[in-house]
């Protein structure tokens, strides 16, 4: 029997049980649009989040103060802080070829104050680099020129205390000095649960001795080249080692390594989640397969007819095998079609997520569906061909 | 053309032997018209299932068209089925979601008939079987006579050398059962060795060789060589 025939053949039959046909493939329908969104869904928020880091800047290297190892026994638990990082180490790391620049912190709290009103912020003391270093962008003015006391606004906190009036060059109190604003930062810069909105920045010897600590929070350097992070961590060790008196007393964390820990945990999130969603897969696998059990024995005497016009066994095979992948197919695209309209649809709810099914979860999916719909047709497809043509002419 | 030697069928029933078929020999020529009757359990089903080679015998062989066909393998077999042997059937066994078309046309979509031939020889073969102008129906729009001319054509559509008709007016009034006697015998006229078994003495007569069956022995075999020209010719 010609492919096209045998197909005509699987079609007409499953077109003759429509309502039958209708219900398991419905059922491979929600199976495989499960697999499929839930893919998606896995692959936006792992995206999202590693455009998170992304969006940290490029190529960076934080250096915090202090290192966690495990010492002999409580207390202390952890290991301690043994030195502060200083603004002087901070320079100095400018010395590694490495380096392109870097970006001092110090965060804190403190009241904001302009006229009448005040608002509790974010404070944090840094620099001019910070700006490129992280990838923000100004809304109006400069980013802390070099003076001493100037200050730069997030957005959130230069509407509150200015309506819609241009702060430039007014004084605003922070604690218990005065700062000329002479930036505002442009609104959106939220990141890693930071609300650059919320907060003040300050030139770092000026928060510095707001909050009366001589110790950076920490430092955010930014290496030449992506090739060049490993040797930026290498001299970021070996010029801290040497200020320290030989004690490697930071932590220091690659961007990339961040990123790729957080995109490992969510891409094998996104396989957890596909692979519980391919359990319904797999009931409507063994649905079909039950549907190909109950055909082969109402058709038992089209089978003897079949075999005694000539079908060969692998004939008979086939046909029933093709109306089991046929139904699963037909289950696959729409599920496909399913899963690529929510994909599409749920974004304009949920602006983070990137709409579209990634290409492999669509290929994925797909094979899958195939695979099940061959691993249960079988064994009914083989039945219908085992059968003996005079007893499934003779029974009626 | 058919040549049995020492055929026998033993079918194990509850754990008892049953003898379907006990040393069958039988030699039919090309042409011949043949009726097989006999009691019901007397093994004439058994023997046109052997004959068809939907069984195959315990001991005993059949040559076909001078081949034994007992050496062949299933797939083997089927092809003969496919292209030299029609089945007709006392419940006609259309394929109900199909059409008289499409049903006629099934062996040639087995023997991968191209299928604008197809068509151009389904046409043919409705015309001659009165059945254009059902075509397009389905099988339980047709009445009983239509029904049976339609697995008749659809049985000779590859032209077998060998048409086995079981029981075919079986299911029919007299009237219809007659019409499709005239049928079956128009295309033995045609050159086709015709096999039909049944209970019916009227059409059991009318074959120009008439076999009888009791307790799986061929007892009778009447007008042996003397009925058919054609099949002196071709034996």
């Amino acid at each position: 029997m010609k492919r096209l025939d045998a197909l005509a053949f699987c079609a007409r039959s499953l077109f003759a049980q429509r309502a039958r046909t209708l219900l398991i493939v419905t059922a491979m329908t929600i199976g495989t649009a499960g697999v499929v969104v839930l893919t998606w869904l896995g692959d936006a928020a792992r995206h999202f989040v590693t455009g998170q880091f992304d969006a940290l800047g490029n190529n960076l290297v934080i250096v915090l103060p202090g290192r966690s190892e495990t010492t002999g026994g409580a207390p202390p638990l952890l290991g301690e802080t043994a030195r502060d990082l200083t603004l002087e180490d901070a320079d100095a790391l400018l010395r590694s070829p490495a380096v392109r620049r870097l970006a001092p912190i110090v965060v804190g709290g403190a009241v904001v104050a302009f006229g009448s009103r005040s608002r509790e912020t974010t404070v944090i003391g840094t620099t001019a680099d910070f700006l490129p270093v992280r990838r923000l962008s100004l809304a109006a003015g400069r980013f802390l020129p070099d003076e001493a006391n100037v200050c730069a606004l997030g957005a959130t906190v230069c509407t509150e205390l200015f309506d819609a009036k241009s702060p430039l060059g007014e004084f605003v109190r922070v604690g218990n000095r005065r700062f000329r604003v002479a930036g505002v930062l442009a609104s959106g810069g939220m990141s890693l649960g930071t609300d650059l909105d919320e907060m003040v920045a300050l030139p770092v010897t000026q928060a510095q001795a707001l909050f009366d600590s001589p110790g950076l929070f920490r430092i955010i350097a930014e290496a030449t080249s992506k090739d060049a992070v490993q040797q930026a961590v290498t001299d970021v060790r070996r010029i801290v080692t040497a200020r320290h008196d030989g004690e490697d007393d930071v932590t220091v964390i690659t961007q990339d390594a961040l990123s790729s820990t957080f995109d490992g945990i969510l891409r094998a999130l996104t396989l957890a989640v596909a692979g519980i969603a391919a359990i319904s897969l797999l009931v409507a696998g063994i649905l079909v397969m039950n549907v190909m059990v109950v055909a082969v024995a109402q058709r038992r005497a089209e089978v003897g007819l079949l075999k005694a016009l000539g079908a060969d066994a692998s004939t008979i095979r086939s046909l029933f095998l093709g109306e089991a992948v046929l139904m699963s197919l037909l289950g696959g695209l729409g599920g496909l079609f399913l899963g690529e309209l929510a994909s599409r649809v749920l974004p304009h709810f949920a602006p983070a997520l990137q709409p579209g099914v990634p290409l492999w979860a669509a290929l994925a999916a797909g094979l899958v569906v195939l695979v099940s719909g061959v691993a249960f047709g079988t064994a009914p497809a083989l039945r219908a061909a085992r059968l003996d043509p005079v007893q499934a002419l003779a029974r009626r | 053309m058919i040549e049995l030697q020492k055929v026998c069928r033993v079918f194990t029933v509850g754990g008892q032997a049953v003898h379907a078929l006990r040393d069958v020999d039988l030699r039919v020529g090309r042409g011949e018209y043949l009726s097989l009757m006999g009691p019901s359990g007397s093994g004439k089903s058994t023997l046109l299932n052997v004959l068809g080679l939907l069984d195959r015998p315990t001991s005993g062989t059949y040559r076909f068209l001078g081949d034994d066909v007992t050496a062949l393998d299933d797939d083997a077999q089927a092809k003969v089925r496919r292209l030299r042997i029609g089945f007709v059937f006392q419940t006609f066994h259309l394929v109900p979601r199909l059409t008289t078309a499409q049903n006629v046309a099934l062996p040639l979509v087995l023997a991968e008939v191209p299928p604008a031939e197809r068509q151009a020889r389904v046409e043919a073969q409705l015309r001659a079987f009165g059945l254009l102008e059902r075509s397009h129906h389905r099988p339980d729009e047709l009445s009983g006579g239509q029904r049976q001319r339609t697995a008749i054509a659809r049985a000779t559509i590859t032209r077998p050398e060998l048409l086995l008709a079981d029981e075919p007016t079986g299911n029919l009034d007299r009237a219809t059962g007659a019409d499709v006697v005239r049928v079956l015998e128009n295309l033995h006229d045609e050159g086709i060795t015709l096999l039909v078994v049944t209970h019916d003495q009227e059409l059991g007569a009318r074959a120009h060789r008439r076999l009888r069956m009791d307790d799986g022995r061929l007892v009778a075999d009447v007008g042996h060589g003397l009925g058919d020209r054609r099949a002196t010719e071709a034996t």
